[in-house]
Protein backbone atom coordinates (compact mmCIF):
# COMPACT_ATOMS: atom_id res chain seq x y z
CA UNK A 1 0.00 0.00 0.00
CA UNK A 2 1.52 3.04 -1.17
CA UNK A 3 0.73 6.05 1.56
CA UNK A 4 1.58 9.40 0.66
CA UNK A 5 3.61 11.55 3.25
CA UNK A 6 5.44 14.72 3.53
CA UNK A 7 9.21 14.82 4.94
CA UNK A 8 11.21 17.02 6.12
CA UNK A 9 14.86 16.35 4.61
CA UNK A 10 17.62 18.29 6.29
CA UNK A 11 20.94 17.92 4.31
CA UNK A 12 24.22 18.97 5.42
CA UNK A 13 25.38 21.13 2.29
CA UNK A 14 28.90 22.89 1.89
CA UNK A 15 30.66 23.87 -1.00
CA UNK A 16 34.23 24.36 -0.18
CA UNK A 17 34.25 27.31 -2.54
CA UNK A 18 31.79 29.44 -1.55
CA UNK A 19 31.27 28.74 2.12
CA UNK A 20 32.96 29.13 4.91
CA UNK A 21 31.75 26.62 7.12
CA UNK A 22 29.02 23.61 6.30
CA UNK A 23 25.41 24.26 6.82
CA UNK A 24 22.06 22.17 6.77
CA UNK A 25 18.97 23.23 4.35
CA UNK A 26 15.68 21.47 5.20
CA UNK A 27 13.85 20.57 1.93
CA UNK A 28 9.78 19.17 2.45
CA UNK A 29 9.66 16.16 0.24
CA UNK A 30 6.54 14.27 -0.90
CA UNK A 31 7.01 10.77 -0.81
CA UNK A 32 5.55 7.29 -0.32
CA UNK A 33 6.41 4.64 2.25
CA UNK A 34 8.35 2.50 0.30
CA UNK A 35 11.18 5.18 -0.73
CA UNK A 36 14.58 4.94 0.59
CA UNK A 37 16.20 8.06 1.68
CA UNK A 38 18.40 8.04 -2.01
CA UNK A 39 14.92 8.44 -3.58
CA UNK A 40 14.44 11.33 -1.41
CA UNK A 41 17.29 12.38 -2.61
CA UNK A 42 16.79 12.09 -5.91
CA UNK A 43 13.86 13.96 -5.51
CA UNK A 44 15.23 16.67 -4.31
CA UNK A 45 17.93 16.97 -7.02
CA UNK A 46 15.61 16.49 -9.50
CA UNK A 47 12.79 19.04 -8.78
CA UNK A 48 13.76 21.23 -5.72
CA UNK A 49 17.52 21.86 -6.26
CA UNK A 50 19.79 20.67 -9.02
CA UNK A 51 23.21 22.01 -7.16
CA UNK A 52 22.69 19.32 -4.71
CA UNK A 53 25.56 16.98 -4.96
CA UNK A 54 25.88 13.57 -3.66
CA UNK A 55 27.40 10.07 -4.56
CA UNK A 56 24.93 7.12 -5.96
CA UNK A 57 24.99 4.14 -8.77
CA UNK A 58 22.92 1.14 -7.81
CA UNK A 59 20.28 1.32 -5.84
CA UNK A 60 20.61 -1.85 -4.62
CA UNK A 61 23.09 -2.37 -2.00
CA UNK A 62 25.88 -3.11 -4.29
CA UNK A 63 28.13 -0.43 -5.42
CA UNK A 64 28.70 0.75 -1.78
CA UNK A 65 28.19 4.23 -3.34
CA UNK A 66 25.66 6.15 -1.17
CA UNK A 67 27.30 5.68 2.48
CA UNK A 68 25.95 8.95 4.12
CA UNK A 69 24.75 9.34 7.90
CA UNK A 70 21.46 9.01 8.55
CA UNK A 71 19.77 10.35 11.52
CA UNK A 72 23.09 10.29 13.09
CA UNK A 73 23.89 6.92 12.13
CA UNK A 74 26.01 5.26 9.00
CA UNK A 75 23.41 3.78 6.35
CA UNK A 76 23.54 3.07 2.60
CA UNK A 77 21.00 5.70 1.27
CA UNK A 78 19.42 3.05 -0.97
CA UNK A 79 18.82 0.68 2.47
CA UNK A 80 17.91 3.62 4.60
CA UNK A 81 13.58 3.15 4.40
CA UNK A 82 11.66 6.24 4.57
CA UNK A 83 9.33 4.20 6.88
CA UNK A 84 11.82 3.11 9.17
CA UNK A 85 11.81 7.40 10.03
CA UNK A 86 9.86 9.94 11.50
CA UNK A 87 8.85 12.81 9.58
CA UNK A 88 12.13 14.54 9.80
CA UNK A 89 15.56 12.49 8.81
CA UNK A 90 18.90 14.54 8.75
CA UNK A 91 21.43 13.15 6.02
CA UNK A 92 24.70 14.13 6.84
CA UNK A 93 28.23 12.91 4.92
CA UNK A 94 29.93 10.17 6.69
CA UNK A 95 31.39 11.54 9.10
CA UNK A 96 35.56 10.69 10.03
CA UNK A 97 36.39 11.77 6.43
CA UNK A 98 36.40 15.27 5.17
CA UNK A 99 33.84 16.54 3.20
CA UNK A 100 34.69 17.58 -0.79
CA UNK A 101 30.65 18.92 -1.40
CA UNK A 102 27.67 18.55 0.30
CA UNK A 103 26.94 14.65 0.53
CA UNK A 104 30.58 14.07 -1.10
CA UNK A 105 33.57 12.95 0.93
CA UNK A 106 37.26 12.44 0.22
CA UNK A 107 37.80 9.14 0.03
CA UNK A 108 41.61 8.96 -0.48
CA UNK A 109 42.59 8.01 2.49
CA UNK A 110 40.66 5.14 2.76
CA UNK A 111 41.87 3.79 -1.35
CA UNK A 112 44.99 4.74 -0.10
CA UNK A 113 44.69 1.99 3.09
CA UNK A 114 42.49 -0.63 0.83
CA UNK A 115 45.58 -0.89 -1.74
CA UNK A 116 48.18 -1.14 1.15
CA UNK A 117 47.07 -4.73 2.17
CA UNK A 118 47.33 -6.18 -1.59
CA UNK A 119 43.50 -6.60 -1.56
CA UNK A 120 44.17 -9.63 -4.66
CA UNK A 121 45.23 -13.35 -5.02
CA UNK A 122 49.23 -13.92 -4.72
CA UNK A 123 49.83 -17.38 -5.67
CA UNK A 124 52.20 -19.44 -3.61
CA UNK A 125 53.89 -20.47 -6.80
CA UNK A 126 53.11 -19.22 -10.54
CA UNK A 127 51.19 -22.25 -13.02
CA UNK A 128 51.42 -22.04 -16.59
CA UNK A 129 47.45 -21.56 -18.32
CA UNK A 130 47.72 -25.20 -19.21
CA UNK A 131 48.36 -26.60 -15.48
CA UNK A 132 45.01 -25.76 -15.37
CA UNK A 133 42.77 -23.98 -12.49
CA UNK A 134 43.55 -23.39 -9.21
CA UNK A 135 40.71 -26.01 -7.40
CA UNK A 136 39.29 -25.18 -4.29
CA UNK A 137 36.49 -27.34 -2.31
CA UNK A 138 33.59 -25.62 -0.93
CA UNK A 139 34.80 -26.09 2.87
CA UNK A 140 37.79 -24.11 1.51
CA UNK A 141 35.31 -21.70 -0.01
CA UNK A 142 33.57 -20.86 2.98
CA UNK A 143 36.59 -19.85 4.92
CA UNK A 144 36.84 -16.77 3.42
CA UNK A 145 33.53 -16.22 1.15
CA UNK A 146 31.59 -14.04 4.08
CA UNK A 147 34.55 -11.07 4.11
CA UNK A 148 34.34 -11.35 -0.18
CA UNK A 149 30.86 -9.67 0.14
CA UNK A 150 32.46 -6.68 1.21
CA UNK A 151 31.54 -3.13 -1.28
CA UNK A 152 33.45 -0.42 0.42
CA UNK A 153 31.04 1.17 1.03
CA UNK A 154 33.12 2.64 4.32
CA UNK A 155 30.23 2.68 6.93
CA UNK A 156 32.48 0.47 8.88
CA UNK A 157 35.20 3.73 9.28
CA UNK A 158 32.11 6.32 9.67
CA UNK A 159 31.49 4.15 12.65
CA UNK A 160 34.49 3.45 14.13
CA UNK A 161 35.39 5.87 16.63
CA UNK A 162 39.10 4.45 16.77
CA UNK A 163 39.51 5.76 12.93
CA UNK A 164 37.82 8.43 14.44
CA UNK A 165 40.58 8.81 16.83
CA UNK A 166 43.89 7.69 15.17
CA UNK A 167 43.51 8.74 11.52
CA UNK A 168 46.80 6.47 10.51
CA UNK A 169 44.40 3.48 11.51
CA UNK A 170 44.41 0.98 8.92
CA UNK A 171 40.44 0.31 9.61
CA UNK A 172 38.26 -2.58 9.42
CA UNK A 173 37.42 -2.53 5.79
CA UNK A 174 41.41 -3.02 4.79
CA UNK A 175 41.97 -5.51 7.33
CA UNK A 176 39.13 -7.54 6.66
CA UNK A 177 40.17 -7.51 3.32
CA UNK A 178 42.97 -8.83 3.83
CA UNK A 179 41.88 -11.75 6.16
CA UNK A 180 39.74 -12.66 3.41
CA UNK A 181 42.89 -13.06 1.01
CA UNK A 182 44.35 -14.58 4.01
CA UNK A 183 41.86 -17.31 4.38
CA UNK A 184 41.78 -18.42 0.68
CA UNK A 185 43.27 -21.22 -0.05
CA UNK A 186 44.90 -20.59 -3.33
CA UNK A 187 47.13 -17.76 -1.57
CA UNK A 188 50.33 -17.15 -0.58
CA UNK A 189 50.72 -13.30 -0.33
CA UNK A 190 49.98 -13.33 3.79
CA UNK A 191 53.46 -12.33 4.76
CA UNK A 192 53.42 -9.50 2.75
CA UNK A 193 50.32 -8.58 3.75
CA UNK A 194 51.02 -8.63 7.86
CA UNK A 195 54.11 -6.27 7.12
CA UNK A 196 51.00 -3.58 7.20
CA UNK A 197 48.38 -5.30 8.98
CA UNK A 198 50.23 -6.27 12.62
CA UNK A 199 51.47 -3.30 13.25
CA UNK A 200 50.43 -0.47 15.62
CA UNK A 201 48.41 1.19 13.02
CA UNK A 202 47.75 -2.00 11.91
CA UNK A 203 45.23 -4.19 13.38
CA UNK A 204 46.76 -3.44 17.10
CA UNK A 205 44.51 0.03 16.77
CA UNK A 206 41.53 -1.73 17.05
CA UNK A 207 39.97 -1.93 20.74
CA UNK A 208 37.09 -4.11 19.46
CA UNK A 209 34.49 -1.54 19.67
CA UNK A 210 32.68 -3.78 17.36
CA UNK A 211 30.86 -1.10 15.79
CA UNK A 212 32.00 -1.48 12.52
CA UNK A 213 30.28 -5.00 12.62
CA UNK A 214 26.71 -3.58 13.66
CA UNK A 215 26.42 -1.48 10.53
CA UNK A 216 28.08 -3.48 8.58
CA UNK A 217 25.24 -3.37 5.34
CA UNK A 218 26.73 -6.51 3.82
CA UNK A 219 27.05 -8.76 7.00
CA UNK A 220 30.99 -9.12 6.35
CA UNK A 221 31.37 -8.79 10.55
CA UNK A 222 35.01 -6.84 9.89
CA UNK A 223 35.33 -7.11 13.79
CA UNK A 224 35.04 -10.84 13.84
CA UNK A 225 37.34 -10.69 11.25
CA UNK A 226 39.35 -8.34 13.13
CA UNK A 227 40.05 -10.49 16.04
CA UNK A 228 40.89 -13.62 14.04
CA UNK A 229 43.69 -11.72 12.82
CA UNK A 230 45.04 -10.81 16.30
CA UNK A 231 44.75 -14.17 17.26
CA UNK A 232 46.73 -15.35 14.15
CA UNK A 233 49.41 -12.67 14.77
CA UNK A 234 49.67 -12.93 18.41
CA UNK A 235 50.73 -16.77 17.07
CA UNK A 236 53.03 -15.38 14.98
CA UNK A 237 54.74 -13.47 17.12
CA UNK A 238 55.25 -16.03 19.74
CA UNK A 239 56.84 -18.28 17.01
CA UNK A 240 59.30 -15.24 16.13
CA UNK A 241 60.06 -14.82 18.78
CA UNK A 242 59.94 -18.02 21.65
CA UNK A 243 60.78 -20.24 18.36
CA UNK A 244 62.92 -18.44 15.73
CA UNK A 245 64.00 -21.87 14.57
CA UNK A 246 60.51 -22.87 13.59
CA UNK A 247 60.37 -21.92 9.59
CA UNK A 248 57.01 -20.00 8.92
CA UNK B 1 56.58 -0.03 9.37
CA UNK B 2 57.74 -2.46 11.92
CA UNK B 3 55.70 -5.23 13.71
CA UNK B 4 53.80 -4.21 16.77
CA UNK B 5 54.98 -5.99 19.88
CA UNK B 6 51.46 -5.64 21.11
CA UNK B 7 50.57 -9.66 20.96
CA UNK B 8 52.75 -9.43 24.34
CA UNK B 9 49.99 -8.12 25.96
CA UNK B 10 47.27 -9.15 23.76
CA UNK B 11 47.84 -12.58 24.31
CA UNK B 12 48.12 -12.29 28.25
CA UNK B 13 44.67 -10.08 28.01
CA UNK B 14 42.76 -12.94 25.50
CA UNK B 15 43.92 -16.02 27.36
CA UNK B 16 42.98 -14.07 30.69
CA UNK B 17 39.07 -13.02 29.27
CA UNK B 18 39.04 -16.79 28.50
CA UNK B 19 40.11 -17.54 31.68
CA UNK B 20 38.15 -15.03 33.82
CA UNK B 21 35.17 -15.63 32.20
CA UNK B 22 34.80 -19.16 32.94
CA UNK B 23 36.72 -19.04 36.68
CA UNK B 24 35.04 -15.59 37.87
CA UNK B 25 31.95 -16.61 37.83
CA UNK B 26 32.36 -19.83 39.77
CA UNK B 27 34.91 -18.06 42.27
CA UNK B 28 31.65 -15.04 42.83
CA UNK B 29 29.40 -18.05 43.57
CA UNK B 30 31.73 -19.53 46.06
CA UNK B 31 32.52 -16.46 47.71
CA UNK B 32 28.22 -16.26 47.77
CA UNK B 33 27.90 -19.27 49.58
CA UNK B 34 30.42 -19.04 51.97
CA UNK B 35 28.98 -16.11 52.79
CA UNK B 36 25.56 -17.87 53.71
CA UNK B 37 27.48 -20.35 55.71
CA UNK B 38 27.10 -22.86 53.19
CA UNK B 39 30.47 -23.84 52.63
CA UNK B 40 31.84 -27.65 51.42
CA UNK B 41 34.03 -29.48 52.88
CA UNK B 42 36.02 -29.49 50.23
CA UNK B 43 36.19 -25.43 50.99
CA UNK B 44 37.67 -25.41 53.91
CA UNK B 45 40.56 -23.56 54.99
CA UNK B 46 42.89 -26.87 55.37
CA UNK B 47 41.57 -28.20 51.96
CA UNK B 48 42.73 -24.72 50.00
CA UNK B 49 46.16 -24.36 52.10
CA UNK B 50 46.82 -28.44 51.24
CA UNK B 51 45.66 -27.37 47.37
CA UNK B 52 47.97 -24.24 47.73
CA UNK B 53 50.57 -26.48 48.72
CA UNK B 54 50.94 -28.82 45.96
CA UNK B 55 53.36 -27.40 43.47
CA UNK B 56 50.58 -28.07 40.55
CA UNK B 57 47.93 -26.15 42.58
CA UNK B 58 50.33 -23.44 42.83
CA UNK B 59 50.81 -23.37 39.04
CA UNK B 60 47.31 -23.39 38.82
CA UNK B 61 46.45 -20.17 40.90
CA UNK B 62 49.50 -18.39 39.41
CA UNK B 63 48.23 -19.02 36.23
CA UNK B 64 44.84 -17.87 36.94
CA UNK B 65 45.69 -15.16 38.90
CA UNK B 66 48.54 -14.01 36.12
CA UNK B 67 45.92 -13.79 33.22
CA UNK B 68 43.27 -12.33 34.86
CA UNK B 69 45.88 -9.25 36.04
CA UNK B 70 47.39 -9.04 33.02
CA UNK B 71 43.60 -8.83 31.29
CA UNK B 72 42.30 -6.85 33.93
CA UNK B 73 45.41 -4.25 32.96
CA UNK B 74 44.55 -4.18 29.30
CA UNK B 75 41.19 -3.62 29.41
CA UNK B 76 41.47 -0.61 31.70
CA UNK B 77 44.16 0.72 29.27
CA UNK B 78 41.96 0.44 26.16
CA UNK B 79 39.24 1.89 28.42
CA UNK B 80 40.86 4.85 29.32
CA UNK B 81 41.72 5.49 25.46
CA UNK B 82 37.83 5.20 25.10
CA UNK B 83 36.94 7.86 27.42
CA UNK B 84 39.50 10.16 25.86
CA UNK B 85 42.58 9.68 27.81
CA UNK B 86 45.44 10.81 24.93
CA UNK B 87 48.49 9.39 27.07
CA UNK B 88 48.43 5.78 26.10
CA UNK B 89 52.15 5.30 26.97
CA UNK B 90 51.58 6.92 30.79
CA UNK B 91 48.75 4.70 31.16
CA UNK B 92 50.55 1.57 29.78
CA UNK B 93 53.64 1.67 32.54
CA UNK B 94 51.27 2.37 35.51
CA UNK B 95 48.78 -0.07 34.38
CA UNK B 96 51.23 -3.03 33.03
CA UNK B 97 53.24 -1.88 36.50
CA UNK B 98 50.68 -2.82 38.88
CA UNK B 99 50.21 -5.54 36.87
CA UNK B 100 53.45 -6.61 37.01
CA UNK B 101 53.61 -5.82 41.07
CA UNK B 102 50.82 -8.27 41.64
CA UNK B 103 52.60 -10.97 39.41
CA UNK B 104 55.35 -10.48 41.47
CA UNK B 105 53.48 -10.59 44.88
CA UNK B 106 51.68 -14.05 43.29
CA UNK B 107 54.72 -15.27 43.19
CA UNK B 108 56.77 -14.70 46.41
CA UNK B 109 53.51 -15.18 48.53
CA UNK B 110 52.78 -18.74 46.79
CA UNK B 111 56.32 -19.67 47.17
CA UNK B 112 55.87 -18.90 50.79
CA UNK B 113 53.25 -21.06 51.81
Amino acid sequence: MSEERQIQLEVLRYNPETDSQPRYQTYTVPCVNEWVVLDALNYVKENLDPTLSYRWSCHMAVCGSCGYMINGEPKLGCKAFIHEYGDHIRVEPLANFPIERDLVTVVEDFIAKLASVKPYLIPKEDKPISAGEFRQTPAELKKYKQYTLCINCMLCYAACPQYGLVPEFLGPAAISMAHRYNQDSRDGGRDQRQEVIATDEGVWECSFVGACSEVCPKHVDPAGALQQVKVASTIDWYKEHLMPWVKK
Amino acid sequence: MAKSNKPIFWGLFAAGGTVTAFVTPVLVLLTLFAAMGFSPDLFTYEHLRAFAHNWLGKLVIFGVILVSLWHAAHRLRVTVHDFGVRADAVVAYVVYGIAGLGTLMTFVYLLRI
